[in-house]
């Protein structure tokens, strides 16, 4: 048998039970759970916030309190623990490596062999007498209810896909409503989904556009150097249009964005603010440097915007791979084939005109 | 806006009707109701709102359905094509750099 460090932070007690002492927790999350799951969705420190496995109590339970199967990560155990204010559960942790149910599941780490083996390490059917278990319904793809039950004994009931349902699921005597069993992409899980695909796309556009300002600002250096600033802001502002257009405003339109595809819905947005994008260049200067770099943006901004949309597949909740493999077949090859027109049509504008 | 579908006639989901008990695990597990029981028998009748995610193949005792299943996450497919990863996921790899985009995904990483 092996217990989970009473050291943790969010310990706050133990319990005796007959195999040995569990930590105790609490629904009550403080100021430092909320902060770092705040940097956890900033991506800081994302890989490395989790929770020992193992079993933990909830309030007071007792021999026949359920057992409620979670992940080890960080964000996962919280929210879970805070939906079930007053109630007295146990909590059995897997090592999934800090990563949440859904992506474990999938990596089979969240699976059948890592859950018999915890039921089995934290004597579980020694502290409970039932043999009932309940798991996130997200944990499915990794874990074979029928399996568990002929290797552990214990039960696996399938409870609701969101934490905040389970004190119905419990009350209802554990069952979840169809409802509570359908994965949604609500705009606030769209947005906070955002920043990790945000910060990547900002450190590549950064040496992307800070090269073409260096191109564009020795190339002009001649005309004095206001000028040549002005121009040279071009492209940097261009290409931080294109990724807010793949990978902010496409997320929170995505619903009534056309087309199927995640490309297709990142080329719309990028058509329309490479549109707006060139009124305002319009309506900025009179005299535009050239028709040769408004069509290289025409081109740039929607190919960045599509490809960074194309990206957000995996963030959201609904693509298939075979589905993923099949827009990638065709908008990839279109994606790099705008791209490289552009940015030969740019370097032209540069040069030529 | 709680039903959100992605390419038409892709998926891989097939079920053997010969070997379903009709036991109902299916349309417990699966996130986007792709399934539905009627008559003791148990028919696919939403085929392309499926995200091949395995969790009714993995649940079905009779093995009468079959996915193949995996990330539909295009960072982590480009990392396979660019030879950074062998598997078409990232998960908790020793660096931050192998973070591709997938972040709330079965098998992504999160």
């Amino acid at each position: 048998m092996s217990f989970p460090d009473l050291k943790q932070p969010f310990v706050i007690g133990s319990i005796q039970t007959p195999v040995g002492i569990v930590p105790q927790v609490s629904s009550f999350l403080t100021r430092k759970d909320r902060v770092g799951s705040f940097k956890a969705r900033l991506g800081i420190n994302r890989m490395h916030y989790l929770v020992e496995p193992g079993l933990y109590a909830l309030g007071t339970p007792n021999e026949k309190s359920p057992v409620m199967v979670t992940a080890n990560y960080k964000m996962s155990f919280d929210h879970l623990r805070q939906a079930l204010t007053g109630h007295n559960v146990w909590i059995l942790v897997l090592d999934t490596k800090g990563i949440n149910v859904w992506c474990s599941a999938g990596k089979g780490t969240f699976g059948t062999e890592e859950l018999t083996r915890r039921i089995q390490s934290s004597g579980l059917a020694m502290v409970v007498t039932h043999r009932e278990i309940i798991l996130p319904q997200l944990s499915a793809p990794g874990v074979a209810a029928h399996e568990v039950k002929k290797i552990s004994g214990f039960k696996v009931i399938y409870g609701p896909i969101r934490a905040k349902d389970l004190p119905i699921f419990l009350d209802a005597g554990f069952k979840a409503t169809s409802e509570m069993r359908v994965k949604t992409f609500p705009l606030r899980e769209r947005i906070v989904l955002i920043p990790i695909e945000l910060w990547p796309a900002l450190k590549g556009g950064f040496i992307f556009s800070f090269i073409l300002f260096l191109i564009a600002f020795m190339w002009r250096w001649g005309e004095g150097w206001t000028l040549a600033l002005n121009h040279a802001l071009t492209p940097v502002m261009a290409i931080l249009i294109a990724i807010f257009s793949g990978a902010v405003l496409t997320p929170i339109l995505l619903p009534w964005l056309p087309g199927r595809a995640f490309s297709s819905k990142g080329a719309w947005v990028g058509i329309f603010s490479s549109v707006l994008f060139h009124f305002f260049r319009l309506a900025l200067r009179v005299k535009i440097t050239g028709h040769l770099e408004s069509i290289a943006w025409f081109l740039l901004i929607p190919a960045v915007s599509a490809f960074l949309a194309m990206n957000f597949t995996g963030a959201s909740t609904f693509t298939s791979l075979s589905g993923v493999k099949k827009e990638m077949r065709w908008a990839l090859p279109f994606q790099i084939g705008a791209g490289t027109i552009g940015v030969i049509l740019w370097l032209g504008s540069q040069f030529f005109l | 806006m709680n039903t959100l579908i992605y390419l038409k006639d892709v998926v891989t989901l097939k079920l053997d009707e010969k070997k379903c008990v009709a036991c109902g695990m299916c349309l417990q597990v699966c996130p986007h109701r792709v399934f539905d029981l009627n008559n003791s028998s148990v028919k696919i009748v939403n085929r392309d709102a499926c995200m091949e995610c395995g969790a009714c193949s993995r649940n079905c005792p009779t093995e009468a359905l079959s996915v193949q299943s995996g990330v539909g996450c295009a960072a982590a497919m480009i990392d396979v094509l660019l030879g950074r990863s062998n598997s078409p996921c990232c998960g908790p790899k020793d660096s931050e750099n192998n973070l591709a985009g997938c972040t709330s995904k079965p098998g992504g990483c999160c």
